[in-house]
């Protein structure tokens, strides 16, 4: 109740409503509550507000009426009162423009097609029948490779399983462990080919899902141990600009790509992560980023999906902590070697991505269905 | 009809002067119209941009520092153009005006002095909508629609005037608050 009578008279004392003795009572009043003195500006701005809010509904509502009425005495145009014709003079104007666009385009369109036409057609001929046997000797031949895939399929993914991802691989021992992203590891096994197309059954040892790296071991009799590998594993963190190549499997065949260092963290300064500006395609996650020496500097794992050429590798110190992580878990894993010394340093390019194609593998985990 | 100067017909519009409403509305409606409908727009987005203009027009001639120092047309265009880019940018438009050769002026300040105003009216109508009924009426009633409280104790189905009074307090001190909650969270 006080609150209210109190507001009643800073109102009234606002509205200039109070006798002038009324008016130093209060003024003395103000003066001796620091309170009230607050209340009294504080209702004057909110009245403030209000009235200008009011006053902003008012002229909302007074211009909407005045449209209308305005229409009805046509002193303005409103097109929903107008005729038919004037509509379509309306549609006309409005998409003049657009209809206009389309024209020429289609215009262009239709003659460079028959200039195309009229280029290309009379020679054209002979080649295209040319390569048509060329490919069909070519589709011949993928057929037979598939059927050979297939076969190899059926003997090394369990029956009833199916494939869940694929990625890229890499060895870090000759004895056959190998490392990947933890994203390709989507399912229970996994089966690795070589750049030659044969298939080994692989064991998961590890997925570290926070570095995204897992660690396999190639299970198969097939498979014939390396004696050692050509490259090496760095520790260090590589320069801004430093260039960098890949090998991958965005498809069935081993690809090659190269770029340079584009950034020393990853995506949202990631620390654990660098970017590189590099095509990376799905299929080559897990990849080993190389430096020029033949070192592996890192490991492809992502790419921005709205930014061109932004791929992202895991640094290649991570597989240390990582193996370091596993043998002080559990002393009884196994050793792992990883090589220290390239061989590479003062090879070609060429001559670097022979001696290591052999030992980067298509991954594909697999998952009962 | 008289003719007025621009200055003084400004000045009735900003002290609610209907006809003075009236005449500038006239005047300028097909103008911005033609702009719009020039402009990807239909007649409903002229109608929506121009008295979006008009209200910019009134809150910045209410203000004491207000001087219109080109033609009263000139100032329409260009809030109007403003306006108008703003929602073709908003739909992910991105074209560029077909204009004739109408003469634009500086409407920085004015759009600034729209947007606060803009968030505070916006802001007195969220505190407004969290009163809940009858405050939010009661309110309406009294600040909107200038009702005495006579009227609104009848309205309302209160005894007398006073206890209506009373509420209207009790419900304007919870609004101001809601108000001021988020007023003096939002700077200033």
């Amino acid at each position: 109740m006080e609150d209210i009578k109190l507001q009643e008279t800073i109102e009234k004392f606002l509205d200039g409503k109070m006798s002038p003795d009324e008016i130093a009572w209060f003024e003395d009043l103000r003066n001796a509550t620091p309170e009230i003195d607050q209340m009294v500006v504080e209702h004057k701005l909110f009245s403030e507000k209000i009235n200008d809010y009011a006053n902003h509904i008012d002229l909302k509502q007074r211009l909407h009426t005045l449209h209308t009425s305005l229409t009805e005495k046509g002193e303005i145009e409103d097109i929903h009162l107008s005729s038919r014709k004037a509509k379509v003079i309306y549609l006309w104007n409005r998409y003049k423009r657009v209809t206009a666009i389309a024209a020429s385009i289609a215009c262009i369109t239709a003659l460079f097609i028959y200039g195309l036409v009229s280029f290309f057609a009379p020679v054209a001929n002979m080649n295209d029948l040319q390569q048509l046997s060329k490919k069909i000797d070519q589709v011949q031949l993928n057929q037979q490779m598939q059927g050979a895939r297939i076969r190899e399929f059926d003997s090394k993914i369990p029956k009833g399983y199916t494939i869940t991802a694929g990625g890229t691989a890499f060895l870090i021992d000759a004895k056959g462990y190998l490392i990947t992203n933890a994203h390709v590891m989507k399912g229970s096994g996994a089966v690795v080919v070589d750049n030659k197309g044969n298939e080994f059954k692989a064991k998961i040892l590890a997925v570290d899902v926070e570095k995204d790296l897992a660690l396999l071991k190639i299970n198969d009799d097939d498979f014939k141990k390396f004696n050692s590998l050509p490259y090496s594993i760095s520790k260090s963190n590589i320069d801004l600009g430093t260039e960098i190549f890949t090998l991958g499997y965005p498809k069935d065949e081993i690809v090659y790509n190269m770029g340079y260092l584009s950034a020393r963290n990853g995506f949202n300064g990631d620390t654990t992560n660098f970017q590189i500006s590099l095509n990376a395609n799905p299929g080559n996650s897990g990849g080993p980023v190389f430096n020029n020496k033949g070192e592996i500097v890192g490991i492809i794992s992502t790419r921005q999906a709205q930014a061109e050429g932004v791929v992202f590798a895991v640094k290649a110190k991570n597989i240390f902590e990582m193996l370091k992580g596993l043998k002080e878990n559990d002393s009884s894993f196994p050793n792992i070697k990883m090589p220290v010394n390239t061989t590479l340093k003062n090879e070609t390019r060429v001559n670097q991505i022979k001696k290591v194609e052999d030992y980067v593998f298509l991954v594909k985990s697999y998952n009962s269905n | 009809m008289p003719e007025f100067s621009e200055q003084t017909l400004l000045k009735r519009f900003a002290e609610n002067d209907s006809q003075a409403t009236e005449i500038i509305y006239k005047d300028h409606f097909n103008m911005i119209r033609h702009l719009i409908q020039n402009n990807n727009g239909d007649h409903e987005d002229a109608k929506d941009i121009f008295q979006e203009a008009m209200i910019v027009l009134y809150e910045n001639a209410r203000t004491d520092s207000f001087i219109l120092n080109c033609q009263l047309k000139t100032y329409l265009y260009s809030i109007c153009r403003r306006l108008w880019l703003k929602r073709l940018q908003q739909a992910g438009r991105m074209t560029v005006l077909t204009e004739g050769i109408e003469e634009t002026t500086q409407v920085d300040d004015a759009m600034d002095h729209h947007q606060r105003l803009s968030a505070e009216f916006a802001l007195m109508e969220k505190a407004m909508n969290n009163l809940g009924e009858p405050c939010k009426s009661l309110l309406e009633a009294y600040y909107l629609e200038k009702k005495g409280m006579d009227e609104i104790a009848d309205k309302f189905g209160y005894t007398n005037a006073d206890n209506a009074k009373n509420q209207k307090y009790k419900c304007m001190i919870r609004l101001k608050k809601i108000f001021f909650a988020h007023y003096n969270h939002n700077g200033k």
